[in-house]
């Protein structure tokens, strides 16, 4: 049951920070798109972003003496395709499970709604068929 | 302390709060997001949770938003055009969502677990960054492609 409360306290922080970022700086919180502008060398707050991110899990370290658990099944060469894939599918829709899932969902955008509905479903059937698989 | 000053602070604390919060919901375990995605399976369906909160608490930021004029520390709200449902739009999504099925990360929290140092999540996400950029290089648009950008 607790796990249910943490990821609701943890869902209401990531909300908070993307309200933070729009109505202090008028930016949507999408991680794949400040990745992106990161890599055009664009704004330097792009990179206070991800330092903030980086710090994130620390925080969580501070505050109960342990790491959040991390827990990856995937063998190297699967993480590398999927990566690939993450990389630029996210690019390529524009957006990711911040961008689309959060800010956008938020904002009622319709393309957000088709995004997350396609990204649910083609993540869910690949988890599927790698079950089945045995993968 | 000048407003460029100040809009970095902000970012720094909402990138903090982000990974705190991906951390303290379970975002960040792969393991978790695959139980989550495994629907037909043996579903965990607590990260629907972490969804429903971001969502509702990122509902009143927007809400919010739309009484002010312009941000606290910029002078217009920079918010992304409505292009329409196209092609990209759910080509790009499905491909991510695949990539995410196979690994259980996304980008944010693929960055926010760099922190603890596994092998893994450098692999995931320079493998990610080569993906945008060969997305950003060559496929964004063919004049793109061609004439490279600088």
């Amino acid at each position: 049951m607790t796990h249910y409360w943490a990821s609701l306290f943890g869902g209401l922080l990531i909300g908070l920070s993307a309200s933070l970022l729009l109505l202090l700086n008028g930016r949507v919180a999408g991680a794949s798109g400040i990745v992106g502008r990161l890599l055009l060398a664009r704004a330097s707050t792009n990179a206070a972003f991800v330092i903030g991110l980086l710090i994130g899990p620390l925080l969580f370290l501070a505050g109960f003496g342990h790491w959040p658990s991390v827990t990856i099944t995937a063998s190297l060469p699967m993480i590398a395709a999927a990566g690939l894939m993450v990389g630029f599918g996210s690019r390529m829709g524009s957006g990711c499970t911040s961008g689309h899932g959060v800010a956008g969902l938020a904002r009622l955008s319709p393309r957000s709604f088709v995004a997350v509905l396609t990204f649910l479903s083609a993540g869910g059937a690949t988890v599927t068929l790698m079950r089945i698989a045995g993968l | 302390m000048n407003l460029q000053t100040l809009r970095l602070l902000a970012a720094l604390v909402s990138g903090g709060v982000f990974g705190f919060g991906l951390s303290l919901s379970g975002m960040l375990d792969p393991a978790r997001v695959r139980g989550f995605l495994d629907v037909a399976g043996d579903w965990d369906p607590s990260l629907a949770f972490v969804l429903a909160g971001a969502v509702a608490v990122a509902m009143l930021g927007t809400l919010l938003s739309k009484r002010m004029k312009r941000p606290v520390l910029d002078q217009a709200f920079h918010l992304p055009p409505d292009t329409g449902i196209d092609r990209r739009l759910v080509l790009g999504s499905a491909l991510f969502g695949i990539g995410w099925g196979m690994a259980g990360f996304c980008p944010g929290p693929a960055l926010a677990s760099l922190t603890l140092g596994l092998a893994p999540s450098f692999l995931f996400v320079a493998a990610m960054i080569a993906g945008m950029t060969l997305h950003d290089r060559c496929f964004a648009g063919v004049t793109r492609c061609i004439g490279s950008p600088s």
